[in-house]
């Protein structure tokens, strides 16, 4: 049973994959990207692995893939004329991407892992835990360095989005808080003795 | 434990909680009036935090298990990646500001890269390595594209970046194979199964992709069409930044790998860096010869450069890890006055960057024509300057390592790549026709630029114990 779902969600992630590299329409693309990431949870869920699973599904279905749908939507690319330009390319291509496969075949048919990996393999998932507890014991314990680094990846990340991208427009009026409060009526208003008739 | 953790790596806590504070400091008060200061303060932290590497620590220390390795080769990497950092950062203040171009986001980014770069030379694992890694990169990317309302600025971030972001999938496609082999992320434990001929072809094929990914980022041949099309567009302080610090940090990370996880390996990756090396040292001296922007032939000459100092890494050996990082002490300091140079370079105020226009420059400035001239000799390895025992240091290394035909191939490219060093020379000494390329500049960069000149001269009769740090630190990596 689980071999079977095995290859349903192996094959459906690399169908997802593969159409979403050649389908014509972005959106479909982005469509099929969506099927390559839920089958992929699906493999997860079959190591055992429920929170990446779910994980998957709610940040790269649930926003990820949604913000691509937009951006792909917004963006005003004539993607035939990228295709086009790719077809170009196309034998090339291929041809470099059958040999990869092929030593591919070569490398995996064969594959075997160290005699000594089996020691040296920290065992993920201790048995009494359940696998969001395990994952929090090792992100904030053994891997507390590196979950502090990706703090800062993304802390890079958004200085680098606002530098890129805010602009500071001098004919926009903006709210100042204090200015506000400071004014009184002395220095806001001025009163006008206006005589009948003649206006300011 | 976690106290001794911290403790080892006290430096880089130190420079990213300046860099978080000096961000939200300046963001609610003064904004970019208070980029120049910014500009100031984070290079005298980076300095400080180098002389602080330098002289505490002894010894091989661990920490974060094993995550984090602070050794003598990352201490002598990381002085050199900080204060090329801090000199780069002083060099290219005056150039920016003048031209509006400053913003108190990047003294910050460049903080932050140094942590990056900091992570990358003390990884002790593959995970480590890629997080160091990719904050080092990110900050590039944005940096590189800091003037966005030039075309050439935005093209040459976005083109780094999604190349960038490539050669990170390989390289992370080559951890995950490593990691089915070996079973482990951490090097010290892939040290124990990577051994020469009992590795299977999907390790090898690991340690291929891991290579490929670390070699777009030395930008070795083939890996390197990026290079003159970012150090091109990006502003010119931030090529001088790319062509100096981050070169150290990757190298420093190739070495980290290639010894600390596969040094039981070294017949088995030799030969890739053997043609990595070989075709840089020729792409770069033949495609050089026909560019006409000193930036873009910069970026050829620092692909070349790689190619050199990878024989070092090629050689396998601890004389040969030795000279590369004697290597690369000395093709930062060159770059910091070559690029001190380039900064000071206007016609009407409005930056030069073509070869041509240095017609007779020697006439109008002869004293920064002379430093110029050195730089370039030293950059060439024309026999007295420093440049020329940096080369011969890695040869040497070569030599002992049974690599002679690369040597030799290595001797070849630089006498094809001293056309365009000494052609530069040629113009400004005996270049006909009248061009007024003026060489302005705040009196920091012609300091850099007399600094950097003089030590080509000077390290030739004393070499401040360069030799002897690299030494040191090349038997911490390899044993």
């Amino acid at each position: 049973m689980s071999v079977f779902a095995f290859y349903l969600f192996a094959i459906s992630a690399i169908t997802g994959g593969l159409f979403t590299v050649i389908s014509r329409q972005p959106v479909h693309s982005v469509l099929w990207l969506i099927l390559a990431f839920l089958s992929s949870a699906g493999l997860f869920v079959l190591l055992g692995a429920e929170f990446v699973a779910m994980l998957l599904v709610i940040v790269y279905v649930g926003a990820v893939a949604v913000l691509f749908l937009f951006v792909v939507m917004m963006l005003d690319v004539d993607f035939a004329e990228l295709k086009a330009e790719m077809a170009k390319y196309m034998p090339l291509a291929l041809l470099i991407g059958l040999v990869i496969l092929m030593q591919f075949v070569m490398a995996f048919g064969v594959w075997e892992t160290a005699h000594k990996a089996p020691e040296l393999l920290a065992n993920p998932v201790p048995a009494d835990r359940h696998n969001t507890e395990a994952l929090g014991l090792i992100i904030y314990d053994q891997y507390f360095l590196l979950f502090q680094l990706a703090g800062l990846i993304l802390l890079v990340a958004m200085i680098g989005a606002i530098v890129l991208t805010l602009r500071h427009r001098q004919d926009v009026k903006r709210q100042d808080v204090v200015a506000q409060m400071m004014r009184d009526p002395a220095a806001a208003m001025e009163l006008k003795d206006v005589k009948p008739g003649q206006g300011l | 434990m976690i106290q001794a953790d911290l403790t080892v790596i006290l430096p880089e806590i130190v420079l990213a909680l300046y860099a978080m504070g000096a961000l939200i400091g300046a963001v609610y008060t003064g904004k970019d009036k208070l980029a120049v200061p910014l500009v100031w303060s984070t290079a005298a932290l980076l300095a400080v935090v180098a002389v602080w590497i330098g002289t505490s620590g002894a010894g091989t220390q661990t920490a974060f298990n094993g995550m984090f390795i602070d050794d003598g080769f990352s201490r002598f990497a990381k002085v050199a990646l900080l204060l090329g950092a801090a000199a780069v950062l002083l060099v290219g203040q005056d150039y920016m500001a003048r031209r509006g171009m400053l913003r108190f986001e990047y003294p910050i980014l460049v903080a932050l890269a140094a942590v990056g770069m900091m992570m990358m030379v003390s990884a002790g694992d593959l995970m480590a390595l890629y997080m160091g890694l990719e904050l080092q990169s990110l900050s590039l990317y944005v940096v590189a594209a800091m003037r966005r309302d030039s075309v050439k600025s935005t093209e040459a971030g976005l083109k780094y970046f999604v190349l960038g972001a490539l050669s990170s999938g390989l390289l992370l496609y080559g951890a995950s194979l490593v990691y089915g082999f070996a079973g482990t992320t951490q090097f010290a434990g892939i040290i124990q199964v990577a051994e020469h001929g009992s590795m299977s072809i999907g390790m090898l094929f690991g340690l291929v992709f891991m290579i490929s990914g670390m070699a777009f980022k030395v930008s070795a041949v083939p890996f390197h069409m990026w290079t003159p099309d970012v150090y091109e567009g990006a502003p010119t302080p931030v090529t001088a930044f790319f062509a100096t610090a981050p070169k150290v940090a990757a190298m420093g990370l190739f070495a980290r790998v290639l010894f600390d996880a596969f040094g039981g390996a070294i017949s088995d990756w030799q030969q890739i860096i053997v043609v990595l090396s070989v075709l840089s040292m020729f792409l770069g001296a033949i495609a050089a010869i026909g560019q006409r922007d000193i930036k873009r032939l910069m970026a050829f000459s620092s692909i070349a450069h790689m190619g050199y100092a990878m024989i070092g890494l090629a050689a396998g050996t601890e004389a040969g890890v030795t000279a590369m990082l004697v290597y690369l002490a000395i093709y930062v300091t060159m770059n910091i006055g070559t690029f001190s140079f380039i900064l000071m370079l206007e016609k009407d105020g409005k930056p030069v960057t073509d070869i041509l226009a240095l017609n007779q420059f020697a006439s109008r400035e002869p004293g920064k024509a002379l430093a110029v001239l050195v730089l370039m000799f030293s950059l060439a390895g024309v026999p007295p300057m420093l440049g020329f025992f940096a080369k011969f240091g890695v040869w040497q290394a070569g030599v002992d390592a049974g690599l002679m035909t690369l040597v030799i191939a290595s001797a070849v490219a630089s006498v094809i790549g001293a056309f365009y060093y000494l052609r530069i020379v040629f113009y400004m000494y005996f270049g006909t026709g009248e061009d007024d390329v003026e060489a302005k500049g705040s009196p920091v960069l012609t300091l850099a630029l007399m600094a950097s000149a003089a030590l080509m001269l000077v390290g030739v009769v004393y070499q401040f114990g360069i030799d002897g740090a690299a030494a040191a630190a090349a038997a911490t990596l390899v044993n």
